[in-house]
């Protein structure tokens, strides 16, 4: 394939509370450094794409793309903010990707970046409640964690899925963060832990949700041509996106999310690989239940059997698919419009063999991420050699 | 702080029908029902519909209680999956006694104050209870 797309920068923020750093601080520091890691100049990027979900919400801030064109010294290249909730990173990623793909840039920096602890927990969680259906669910006070929460209820009762088992999630994406310099929280934590936690919408607790976190990640994206050249390329072999009804009242299944599984049937049929390919899995583990849902509505496990897939150890570093591999969302923190790009970040530093926790034969790895409650899914297969 | 002032008289004051008296609308070319009411059918694509009266009582489907509420909610509160006798399903605070909540257990409407915005304005709606 003579169009192939490398990742061939990456740059983040330590993920957290970070008070002092502002929107436009965070968002500056992560392209700069994706920029500095790719070892190429600012002058040498034809497009800047940003991911964030609720700035207007959160910061009062619209009009990001051209706030961070500016603020990063790139006018008057064009800039595209991409929203899709929890998934507005890995739409960025994905934007660029086609435009690189269609030949029309060789390089654009995707950024994505959220700032969440500028208002209050209880306006934040009024904040991500856009991602849902602002007049049937958020009028009934439908938190996010209570759609999960709803979600987690009908696997336990129809599967006889455990809280441990969906602890088991947690706990494992807190082991694989703890070396993870970037990560919010670098502390293991024990299924004892999980249980014992504060609830937050039965049967969730507040261990088996990702925190409220300010941060941004950012890749760079580059044509074949350029990127053959690079140091360390990571290849992007397939992207794919599918929506899903919003509500989760109007879907047919409170056990499966279309769009996940149509994300996953897509990425198969195009690379023509089958779960039993992939080395290393990435999937948005916004809360313990949707790991679960997305190693099923992948493929990785039967629908109904992803307690006992987890609990058995299968998403452990040394498992059947390693899963979440540098903490995922749930250690590393999620600040909405970076989590796409973060993950899209850690395979690639897995396949470049500069990871947290390296994984030496790694060659494939994949990417699920999620906004809201499946209402749009993006994921993405990596490669360590270009896709032949 | 941003409380709910995006809820404005008329944001809420067209949707009365739906939210105070439980209308549903029914495709006139397949009879699908749909609660919220839809624009489109999502079985046969056609945009005709007519109203049709819900009776306001179902089952849940799943439920949680909220114990970590957004602005202008008072935790905690029971919120389920309710689906309705006619078919269609939405999302609903159930009212009463927290631990008498269970999956399959019937519920019936009821008509209840659901938030105050920053105004003043105070927003009804429907919400659940149990119907034993």
């Amino acid at each position: 394939m003579a169009n192939n797309v490398a990742i061939i920068g990456i740059g983040q923020t330590k993920f957290g509370e970070l008070w002092d750093k502002s929107l436009r601080d965070l968002a500056v520091e992560a392209g700069l450094a994706a920029i500095k890691d790719a070892g190429i100049d600012k002058k040498q990027v034809d497009a800047l794409y940003i991911g964030n979900m609720a700035g207007g919400h959160m910061v009062q801030q619209e009009h990001l793309a051209s706030l961070l064109a500016d603020n990063l010294g790139l006018t008057p290249i064009p800039s595209t903010r991409c929203e899709a909730a929890c998934a507005s990173g890995s739409l960025a990623a994905r934007q660029a990707y086609l435009a690189i793909k269609a030949g029309e840039y060789d390089v654009a920096l995707v950024l994505g970046v959220e700032k969440m602890t500028d208002v209050k927990g209880d306006s934040a969680l009024l904040g991500l409640m856009g991602a849902g259906d602002h007049e049937w669910e958020t009028m009934q006070g439908l938190t996010f964690a209570g759609l999960y929460a709803l979600l987690a209820r009908a696997h336990m009762e129809k599967f006889g899925t455990t809280r441990e088992q969906l602890a088991a999630i947690s706990v494992n994406n807190h082991k694989n963060g703890k070396n993870n310099p970037f990560a919010q929280f670098r502390n293991e934590i024990s299924v004892k832990d999980v249980l014992e936690a504060t609830m937050i919408a039965d049967p969730l607790g507040v261990l088996d949700c990702s925190p409220i976190t300010d941060g941004a990640a950012a890749i760079i994206i580059a044509s074949e041509k350029f990127a053959k050249d690079m140091a360390k390329p990571a290849w992007i072999w397939e992207s794919a996106q599918a929506s899903d009804i919003l509500a989760l009242h109007d879907r047919l299944s409170l056990t499966e999310v279309r769009s996940m599984k149509e994300v996953g049937r897509k990425l198969f049929e195009k690379t023509s690989l089958k779960n039993s390919d992939i080395d290393l899995l990435e999937v948005h583990d916004c809360f313990s239940i949707n790991e679960l849902l997305a190693l099923e509505d992948l493929g990785f496990c039967k629908k109904g059997s992803g307690g006992k897939f987890v609990e058995g150890g299968a998403i452990a570093l040394n498992g059947e698919i390693p899963t979440n591999t540098q903490g995922g969302l749930k250690s590393i923190g999620h600040p909405v419009g970076a989590s796409g790009i973060r993950q899209l970040a850690d395979v690639a530093r897995v396949l470049r063999g500069d990871a947290f926790n390296q994984m030496p034969s790694a060659k494939i790895g994949m990417t699920l991420n999620v906004g809201g409650i499946g209402g749009t899914a993006v994921g993405h297969i990596l490669g360590k050699e270009p896709r032949k | 702080m941003i409380i709910m002032s995006h809820m404005s008289i008329p944001n809420f004051w067209r949707l009365q029908k739906q939210r105070y008296r439980l209308v549903a609308n029914k495709c006139k070319s397949c009879g699908v029902l749909y609660f919220p009411q839809r624009r489109i059918c999502l079985e046969c694509g056609k945009a005709e519909f007519e109203d049709k009266q819900l009776s306001g009582k179902g089952k849940i489907a799943s439920w949680t209680v909220i114990r970590a509420a957004p602005t202008g909610f008072e935790s905690p509160y029971a919120i389920g999956v309710v689906q309705l006798e006619e078919g269609p399903m939405l999302s609903s605070q159930i009212t009463g006694p927290l631990n008498n909540i269970q999956t399959g257990k019937p519920v019936k409407a009821v008509f209840r104050r659901l938030i105050q915005n920053e105004d003043g304005l105070i927003v009804y709606g429907f919400k659940f209870e149990l119907a034993e």
